[in-house]
C-alpha cells in the first residue's frame, strides 16, 4: 500500500515552513525598521516559532518515512533499506541534498530561537537577515512546479513520479520491497555525527553575517562587532571541527592515504572558514583600537557569501569535471545562482552605500602596534584562502567565458595535492611567524627594545628544540625546516605568554591557546605528511605485474595467505578473509557454512573468535553487516610487539560498489596505515592444476602442496549428503589431517559406488589451496589412490604506511577548540553585560 | 608612503601571482587526438579528458578488461569528438564507475597508450534515472 498521507502531510509543512519564513522576515523588518516596532515583536517571535514548529515536522516526517520503510518514497527507496540499523538510518536522512539542505535550516531555527531569547535591541534588524536567508533555504526543497520553473526538489517523491520504470505503468501501487541502501562510503560513524557539526558550522556563519548586516542597515557602524564576535569564534569552532571530521572520515573510509585531498569539495569549505578566521582577528582588532573596521565588515560578509558559493559550487553540478565526488545535480543551480547573486550583491551594495560613513582610524598603523600585526595576519590568511579559491573555482571562469561567447578549456592542476601543498607551505610559515609574535604585541605596550628582550628567549629556545628534533628526525627539506622551526617558535612564544595570563586572568587566555592547537596542528601535518612512509616497499625484486607503473609495482607487497612477510621492521601474515559479528568481534568466514536473512550467519564448522566466543556448528550469530568481509593481518615486530589489522573490504551489489576501507594501528607516535589495495577477482573460477595421483595406505604420511598430511583411516559411511544410498551401494570416506601453518585442517573426500557406478565427492581445504578426490581403491595392497589438484593459495595487495606523529594534529585541533571555547565565553559575556545595561 | 599602500602593493603583487600561476599550472580539458598530438611533442603534462562509456543497444557497457588481479583495468571510452580510446587505469575499478553517465580521465599518453592517473565521474542525476532494482 502506498501511504501518501504523510508525504502530504510533510508537504504541506514544507509549504507552512516557507510562508511563516516570509511572515516572519515581513514581521522582523517591521520589528527593526517599522514605526510600531514594538508592536510587532510578539507577533514576530510568534512565527518565528510556528517556522520552527513546521522545520521540525518536515525532519520529524522525513525521519519517519525513512525509519519506517515506506520504500515508496524516493529517498527512502534511493538511500536506506530494511535492515539499516538506527544510527545509520539517521545518517541516511542527509545522505540527499535535500536532508542536508533541511539539517542546515533546522540548525538555524534552533539558533533562531537562541537569538532571539539572547537579543534586545538587535532583535528585529538582525533576525530580519536571519529569516531572509531561511526563506532561500526553504525554497531548496519546496518542489513546487511552475510551468518550465521548478523551484526546489522536494524529499517527499514517491518513487513513480521519479524513476520511469515500466513497472509503474502495470501497477502504479508497486512498493519495492526494500530499498538500495546507504552508500557504503557514509557507513561509518563519522558520518553520524560529521554532517551534523558541519551543518551547524554553516548556519552559525549566517549570525555575524546578519549582525553586519543588520549594522549596515541600521546605521550601527560600530555596534554589531560585540554580539557579532563570539557567534563568529563559535562559528569558526565548529566549522573547523566539521572540517577536521569530515578529514577524519576520509582518513578512516577512503583509501587514498590520507586526511586532505585539496578537492574541490574540501577547498570550498576551507576558504570560508580561513576568512571567518581572518574577520575575527580584524574584529578583535577593532574593538582593541578601532582600526580594522572595514576590513572586519568585508571579511565577514565574505565569509558568509563564500559559504553560499560553496553551496553553489557543491550542489549545482559545476564541479561534476573537476571533483572526485560525484554530485547529482537537483537542477537547483539556478536558484543557487540567485541565492549566491543576492546575498553578494547585498553585501556589495550596502558596503558602498555605507563605506564613507564607517569609521577609519587615521593613525599611521605603527609596526609596534599590535592592530598592525593582527592585520597582516588576517591579511595573510585572507590571502591563503584566495590563493585556494582561484584555481577551485576553474570551472566557474569557464562558465563566464562562455557565456561572454569565449571558449575555455582550463583544467585544474592534475596534480592537486601537489600544487596546493606548494603555496600554502608558504602561507603555514607566515602564519606561525606571525601568530607567535603578534602576541608579544598583543599584551604589552612594546617598543623596540622591550620587543627584542621579550622575543629573544623564544627565539633561541625554539632553535634549540628544533635542532634537536630536526637532527633525530633527520629533516633535510629546508621549507619544512623553516616551518618547523617557526611552529616551535609559536607554540614557546605563546606558552609564555599563557604562562602569564594563567597567573593573571584565564579567560583571556583563549587567543594563545587556539595559537598553540594552530602551531600544533601544523607541525603534525608537517609530519604526517611530509613524511608519511610507505612501509610495504616491494623487496622481492618482483614486479607484480608488468603493467603496472613502477609506483604501484613498488609501493605495494603481495601477501599470500599464512605466509610470513618482512616489511620494515614488522613481519607479517595474512590469516584469512572474517566477517564482523555484531557481539563477539571477528570470526574466519570458512567457518560459516550458510546465511539465514540478511544479518545471520550459520556456522558449519567449529570456530573461536576473536573476542573467545566458540561457536559450534548449527550455531548462529548476528553480524553488523553482510556486506563487509575483514582482511585479517597480523604484524609482529621484531621487539616483540603485536597487533593484528583487520582492512575491510565492502560490495555493495545493488550500488556496483566495492569500497576498500583502511585499518589503522595507533601508537602515540605514529599510525600505521595499511589498506588491501586488491583481492582475486571473485567473480572469476578457480582453476585447478592437472590431477596428481598419491598412492596412500592408512597411517601412512605425505605430502600435500607442500603440507605434511596424515591419511589416518578409511571410513564407511551409511549416509551421504546428496545421494541415495541403497542397499549394495558403497560410500566410504577419508580421514586425513593436514598440518597448517597455525592449524590442522581436516580432509575428507568421498567415494561412492552406486549401482556399480564410482562417484567421486571432492574435499577443497580453501586455507591452503588444496582439492583432494579419492580416484580408486587398491584392495590387494590395502591401500587407495588420491588425486590432488592445488591452484593459488587465497592473497591479497597490501599497502602500508606510517603516518608520524599524526597525534600532534589532533591534539592540536582540541587545544584550538579549547582555545575558541575561553575567547568565546568571554566576549559573549562582554556583550552580555552591555545588552544588560540596554546598550545592546 | 604609508604602511598600508606598501601593505596594499604586496597583496596585489601576490594576488597577480597567484593568478599567474593558477593559469600556469592549470591542466586543459582537450580531446583525445590533441592529447596524443601533446604527447608527439614531448608535452608531459597531464590533461583531462571527457567522456562516455560505450553501450551496446542493449544498454550494457562494453569494452572494460579487468586484469586478473583486479589491481589495474582498462576500458574503452568515446571522447567528445567520438574517438574511441582504450584507456588504462593502474588501480582498481573505482565505485561507480558502471553507473556513470560521464567519465573525465586525468592523465597522458604513454607509450602510445592513454594511461589515466585518476578518473573522475559524474553519476546520473536522480531525475533521469531509470528502473528499479529488486
Amino acid at each position: 500500500m502506498i501511504h501518501t498521507g504523510i508525504g502530504n502531510i510533510g508537504h504541506f509543512l514544507v509549504i507552512l515552513a516557507l510562508i511563516s519564513a516570509l511572515i516572519t522576515s515581513y514581521s522582523f523588518y517591521q520589528v527593526g525598521f517599522g514605526k510600531d516596532g514594538e508592536r510587532w515583536k510578539v507577533f514576530a517571535k510568534a512565527t518565528f516559532y510556528l517556522h520552527a514548529g513546521a522545520i521540525l515536522g518536515v525532519v520529524v516526517t522525513l525521519y519517519l518515512i525513512i525509519s519506517n520503510h515506506y520504500f515508496e518514497y524516493h529517498y527512502a527507496y534511493n538511500y536506506t533499506s530494511a535492515i539499516l540499523p538506527v544510527y545509520y538510518q539517521i545518517s541516511s536522512f542527509w545522505n540527499g541534498q535535500e536532508g542536508s539542505f533541511l539539517l542546515w535550516m533546522f540548525w538555524n531555527t534552533i539558533l533562531g530561537i537562541i537569538l532571539m531569547n539572547t537579543n534586545k535591541n538587535w532583535l528585529g534588524p538582525m533576525m530580519f537577515v536571519f529569516s531572509v536567508t531561511q526563506v532561500f533555504l526553504v525554497s531548496m526543497i519546496l518542489g513546487a512546479v511552475f510551468g518550465d520553473i521548478k523551484i526546489g526538489s522536494s524529499p517527499f517523491l514517491l518513487l513513480r513520479d521519479v524513476i520511469n520504470d515500466p513497472i509503474f505503468k502495470i501497477n502504479p501501487e508497486f512498493v519495492p520491497e526494500d530499498g538500495r541502501g546507504l552508500n557504503p562510503l557514509l557507513q561509518n560513524y563519522w558520518m553520524v555525527i560529521h554532517p551534523p557539526t558541519l551543518f551547524l558550522g554553516f548556519a552559525t556563519t549566517v549570525i555575524p553575517f546578519a549582525y553586519a548586516v543588520a549594522g549596515l542597515l541600521t546605521g550601527r557602524l560600530k555596534e554589531w562587532i560585540r554580539p557579532a564576535l563570539p557567534w563568529a569564534q563559535f562559528s569558526a569552532a565548529v566549522l573547523g571541527v566539521g572540517i577536521l571530521m569530515g578529514a577524519y572520515w576520509a582518513y578512516e573510509t577512503l583509501n587514498f592515504g590520507g586526511y586532505w585531498n585539496w578537492d574541490p569539495v574540501e577547498n570550498a569549505i576551507y576558504v570560508p572558514w580561513l576568512i571567518l578566521v581572518a574577520g575575527i582577528h580584524t574584529m578583535i582588532a577593532y574593538k582593541k583600537s578601532g582600526a580594522a573596521l572595514k576590513a572586519s565588515f568585508i571579511m565577514i560578509l565574505s565569509a558568509y557569501v563564500l559559504i553560499v558559493y560553496s553551496t553553489f559550487l557543491t550542489r549545482s553540478g559545476i564541479l561534476g569535471n573537476s571533483s572526485v565526488h560525484s554530485f547529482t545535480d537537483l537542477g537547483l543551480s539556478g536558484q543557487l545562482l540567485i541565492y549566491l547573486l543576492v546575498f553578494l550583491g547585498l553585501s556589495i551594495g550596502l558596503c558602498v552605500w555605507r563605506w564613507k560613513e564607517i569609521p577609519t582610524s587615521e593613525k599611521e598603523l605603527s609596526a609596534y602596534s599590535r592592530e598592525f600585526w593582527i592585520f597582516i595576519g588576517a591579511t595573510t590568511l585572507a590571502m591563503m584562502g584566495f590563493q585556494v579559491i582561484i584555481p577551485t573555482s576553474i570551472p566557474v571562469w569557464n562558465e563566464i567565458i562562455d557565456i561572454f561567447g569565449g571558449n575555455s578549456n582550463l583544467a585544474p592542476p592534475a596534480d592537486q595535492v601537489e600544487f596546493y601543498t606548494k603555496f600554502q607551505l608558504y602561507f603555514a610559515i607566515v602564519v606561525a611567524f606571525l601568530s607567535g609574535t603578534g602576541q608579544f604585541f598583543w599584551w604589552d605596550k612594546i617598543d623596540r627594545k622591550s620587543l627584542k628582550n621579550n622575543i629573544t628567549p623564544p627565539i633561541i629556545i625554539s632553535l634549540v628544540i628544533s635542532t634537536v628534533i630536526f637532527s633525530v628526525a633527520k629533516i633535510t627539506d629546508p621549507l619544512y625546516i623553516v616551518l618547523l622551526v617557526v611552529s616551535i617558535y609559536s607554540i614557546v612564544a605563546n606558552l609564555k605568554i599563557l604562562s602569564g595570563l594563567v597567573r593573571k586572568n584565564f579567560s583571556l587566555s583563549g587567543g594563545s591557546i587556539a595559537h598553540i592547537g594552530i602551531a600544533m596542528m601544523l607541525i603534525g601535518i608537517l609530519f604526517s605528511s611530509g613524511y608519511s612512509k610507505i612501509l610495504s616497499k616491494n623487496n622481492t625484486g618482483l614486479l607484480w605485474s608488468k603493467e603496472f607503473p613502477d609506483e604501484v609495482n613498488q609501493d605495494n607487497l603481495l601477501l599470500f595467505l599464512n605466509e610470513p612477510r618482512q616489511m620494515a621492521d614488522y613481519s607479517m601474515v595474512y590469516k584469512g578473509i572474517r566477517k564482523l559479528t555484531k557481539d563477539y568481534g571477528f570470526v574466519d568466514v570458512n567457518a560459516v557454512s550458510s546465511t539465514d536473512g540478511p544479518l545471520r550467519l550459520i556456522f558449519g564448522k567449529k570456530t573461536t573468535t576473536t573476542d573467545n566466543k566458540t561457536f559450534l556448528p548449527g550455531d548462529t550469530t548476528e553480524v553488523v553487516n553482510m556486506e563487509n568481509s575483514y582482511f585479517e593481518v597480523e604484524y609482529a615486530k621484531l621487539d616483540g610487539q603485536q597487533f593484528t589489522l583487520f582492512p575491510r573490504i565492502q560490495i555493495n551489489e545493488t550500488m556496483d560498489m566495492i569500497v576498500y576501507s583502511p585499518d589503522i594501528n595507533r601508537t602515540l607516535r605514529a599510525d600505521l596505515y595499511t589498506h588491501v589495495r586488491t583481492i582475486p577477482d571473485p567473480d572469476q573460477e578457480t582453476t585447478w592444476t592437472e590431477l596428481k595421483e598419491l598412492k596412500v595406505a592408512p597411517g601412512d604420511t605425505f605430502y600435500i602442496n607442500d603440507y605434511v598430511a596424515e591419511f589416518k583411516e578409511m571410513v564407511t559411511l551409511t549416509e551421504v549428503e546428496g545421494v541415495k544410498l541403497e542397499p549394495g551401494d558403497l560410500a566410504i570416506q577419508a580421514e586425513i589431517i593436514i598440518q597448517g601453518e597455525y592449524q590442522n585442517y581436516p580432509a575428507k573426500p568421498i567415494y561412492v559406488i552406486k549401482n556399480n557406478m564410482a562417484g567421486k565427492v571432492p574435499y577443497i581445504v580453501n586455507d591452503l589451496g588444496a582439492k583432494l578426490t579419492i580416484e580408486s581403491i587398491l584392495p590387494e595392497e590395502n591401500s587407495f589412490v588420491f588425486g590432488l589438484s592445488t591452484t593459488q593459495k587465497d592473497w591479497i595487495i597490501i599497502e602500508a604506511v606510517e603516518k608520524p606523529w599524526i597525534n600532534i594534529l589532533w591534539t592540536g585541533t582540541l587545544l584550538l577548540v579549547f582555545g575558541f571555547s575561553v575567547a568565546i565565553k568571554r566576549r559573549y559575556s562582554d556583550f552580555k553585560k552591555m545588552r544588560d545595561k540596554d546598550m545592546e | 608612503m604609508k604602511k598600508t599602500h606598501i601593505i596594499g602593493i604586496v597583496v596585489i603583487a601576490i594576488a597577480i601571482g597567484v593568478i599567474m600561476t593558477t593559469a600556469g599550472d592549470a591542466s586543459a580539458y582537450v580531446a583525445f587526438e590533441d592529447a596524443q598530438e601533446m604527447a608527439e611533442s614531448g608535452n608531459a603534462n597531464k590533461i583531462h579528458v571527457v567522456g562516455k562509456l560505450p553501450k551496446s543497444t542493449e544498454g550494457e557497457i562494453y569494452g572494460i578488461q579487468k586484469s586478473p588481479d583486479m589491481m589495474s583495468f582498462s576500458f574503452q571510452m568515446v571522447d567528445e569528438n567520438n574517438r574511441v580510446e582504450q584507456v588504462f587505469h593502474p588501480n582498481p575499478m573505482p565505485t561507480d564507475f558502471l553507473r556513470s553517465e560521464q567519465v573525465v580521465v586525468i592523465g597522458s599518453y604513454q607509450n602510445n597508450r592513454f594511461v589515466a592517473d585518476k578518473i573522475l565521474l559524474k553519476c546520473p542525476s536522480k531525475y533521469q534515472e531509470e528502473g528499479i532494482k529488486t
